[in-house]
């Protein structure tokens, strides 16, 4: 009982400190529309009806947000290395409260802020010309707080090792990127090389991306992976 | 209260706690006094559950610090060295936060967070962004902060370090206050020795190791009487002179001279009248615990400022 209540109060500062940071929510949010709209129409009439069997934009839209869910997963995992710098991690290690319930209140934390971010972003889905239903985004919403409870586990697990927020962002910038390019979102990974086929299917956000990829795109008469020839 | 046997930490090769033994009553102000790096901190984070003891035993409030752990810290109150606050979150839940992490019942919790915050004089700012208090007033929300739960026992690591004299008097009207009204034991640690006379007893530490432990009036009796400074021209023949003509021991410090000697007052017209060296100036003063740790250890305890040491400490906190 005190646990679940340890919990909670962890998940509810984490939540509260997101709300109060506009500049985050609004550069979050800025990041992934930013990628639509400069690879959505940079690439998207080179590519168009190539090999996709569908609108370069809307296969790029669900690992858009995969892509989201993780960023902002992973990035919100550095509220641990903060609260160190900053002190107040010496304020919850003292509390009588275990280990375990700190772990799970701030991945929960992590949690909540990225997959209502990323439920933010279905409201692009009409622009697109993408119709989502309301069990979609039902379904939608459930797997996205599975992918972001596997990259915030990951995140947090190196944000107890840094000391800094510094090197924490370095070491975010060197594994996020080959994640996001390895995952399936921008390209299809039918027609790649060997060497990346194996590292995409280590990638875990590739399995993020093709699971929002399905849900998203299953409705539409098109092959949701690309595999047409 | 506290009760501290043979307890001992090591970093590596250094010996930050040496092998310290004491107890602390109900109800007392417990002083640590001694330099940066002396180990004073260290001795908090294992009495705090923080760190964990080399060898030894600490029993706090009944509970053992190494087997016990959540009931000792649901027992103690802690004001760190450095601030713990979330400066995005207002005062009134910084407070919330603790009592919720410390199960203290919601109904209560609202009662205890105007008392609290009267305490310590910062009603008017219960639901202000913590980003915008002074030192002096993130430091007295942090003694709150501490108070919610109704510890026995709080700890205070260097609870005035770094602020101005003026809010330094006032937390330590505070504290007084608190061990007055909530009969509570008060551990602190400092390396102002103005502020350990607050204390009931103190612990002089040096190098890991209690030196002396007695009352401030008691340990000042360690020192030969009162003080005597002199500064003279030739301070050598000034040296030579006293302490062939009234046979006391001198120490040079600072390009000055200083006996101890008792009935000061009486013996100054004496020295005056016997005297053929000449004297610039010269000081008579009662002794301070400054005086106490210079005896104890051959150092004065201001030598030594903040240093790495510092940063050491948080590793060690938060290496854990």
């Amino acid at each position: 009982m005190n646990e679940l209540r340890a919990i909670y109060t962890i998940w509810k500062r984490e939540s509260i400190r997101y709300v109060r940071d506009k500049a985050r929510i609004f550069s979050t949010l800025l990041q992934p529309l930013m990628f639509l709209v400069i690879f959505g129409a940079g690439l998207g009439s080179t590519l168009n009806k190539g090999n996709f069997g569908i609108d370069f934009i809307k296969f790029m839209y669900p690992g858009i947000i995969a892509m989201n869910v993780m960023g902002i997963a992973f990035f919100s995992t550095i509220s641990t290395v903060w609260d160190r710098e900053f002190g107040f991690l010496k304020e919850i290690l003292v509390a009588p409260i275990s280990r375990t319930s700190i772990v799970m209140g701030k991945i929960f934390g992590a949690v909540t802020v990225a997959s209502i971010q990323a439920l933010l972003l279905l409201v692009l889905a009409p622009f697109i010309g993408i119709q989502l239903h309301i069990l979609i985004i039902f379904k939608l919403f459930l797997f996205m707080i599975l992918l972001a409870l596997a990259i915030a586990g990951l995140g947090l697990l190196i944000a107890t090792l840094m000391k800094t927020t510094e090197s924490f962002g370095i070491i975010m910038q060197v594994l996020i990127f080959p994640m996001f390019f390895l995952s399936g979102a921008f390209f299809p990974l039918t027609n790649v090389p060997l060497w990346m086929t194996v590292l995409s299917r280590f990638n875990p956000l590739t399995y993020g991306v093709d699971g929002m990829r399905q849900i998203i795109l299953n409705g539409i008469p098109v092959d949701p992976m690309g595999y047409l020839e | 209260m506290i009760e501290v046997k043979n307890l001992t930490k090591k970093f590596g090769v250094l010996i930050a706690v040496d092998n310290i033994s004491f107890s602390v009553r109900r109800g007392e102000i417990f002083g640590f006094l001694g330099p940066n790096g002396a180990g004073k901190s260290t001795t908090i984070s294992m009495l705090a559950t923080l760190l964990k003891p080399d060898s030894g035993q600490a029993i706090i409030n009944g509970f053992d610090v190494n087997l016990e752990r959540n009931q000792v810290r649901k027992s103690i109150g802690l004001v760190f060295q450095d601030s713990s606050l979330d400066d995005r979150l207002t005062a009134a839940e910084n407070l919330y936060f603790h009592a919720d992490l410390y199960g203290v019942d919601k109904k209560i919790f609202k009662e205890r967070l105007s008392e609290v915050l009267k305490l310590v004089d910062l009603c008017d700012r219960r639901d202000h962004i913590v980003k915008t208090f002074s030192g002096g007033m993130k430091r007295r929300l942090e003694i709150a902060r501490g108070l919610i739960h109704y510890p026995l026992v709080m700890f205070l690591d260097e609870p005035t370090i770094g602020l101005d004299p003026q809010t330094r008097f006032n937390i330590w009207e505070y504290v007084l206050k608190l061990r007055q009204e909530k009969n509570m034991t008060i551990f602190m640690t400092t390396h102002y020795l103005n502020e350990a006379e607050y204390c009931g007893r103190i612990a002089i530490i040096d190098q890991g190791k209690i030196v002396a432990l007695d009352t401030p009036a008691n340990l000042k009796k360690l020192v030969g009487g009162d003080i005597i400074t002199m500064a003279a021209v030739n301070l050598a023949k000034l040296k030579f002179e006293i302490e062939s003509k009234f046979n006391l021991k001198t120490k040079t410090q600072d390009a000055k001279l200083i006996i101890e000697t008792t009935d000061g007052d009486k013996f100054l017209p004496r020295l005056f009248n016997e005297l053929e060296e000449k004297i610039q100036s010269v000081e008579l003063r009662k002794p301070t615990l400054d005086d106490v740790f210079l005896n104890l250890t051959g150092k004065k305890i201001r030598a030594e400022e903040a240093s790495n040491k510092d940063i050491m400490k948080q590793t060690i906190v938060m290496g854990r």
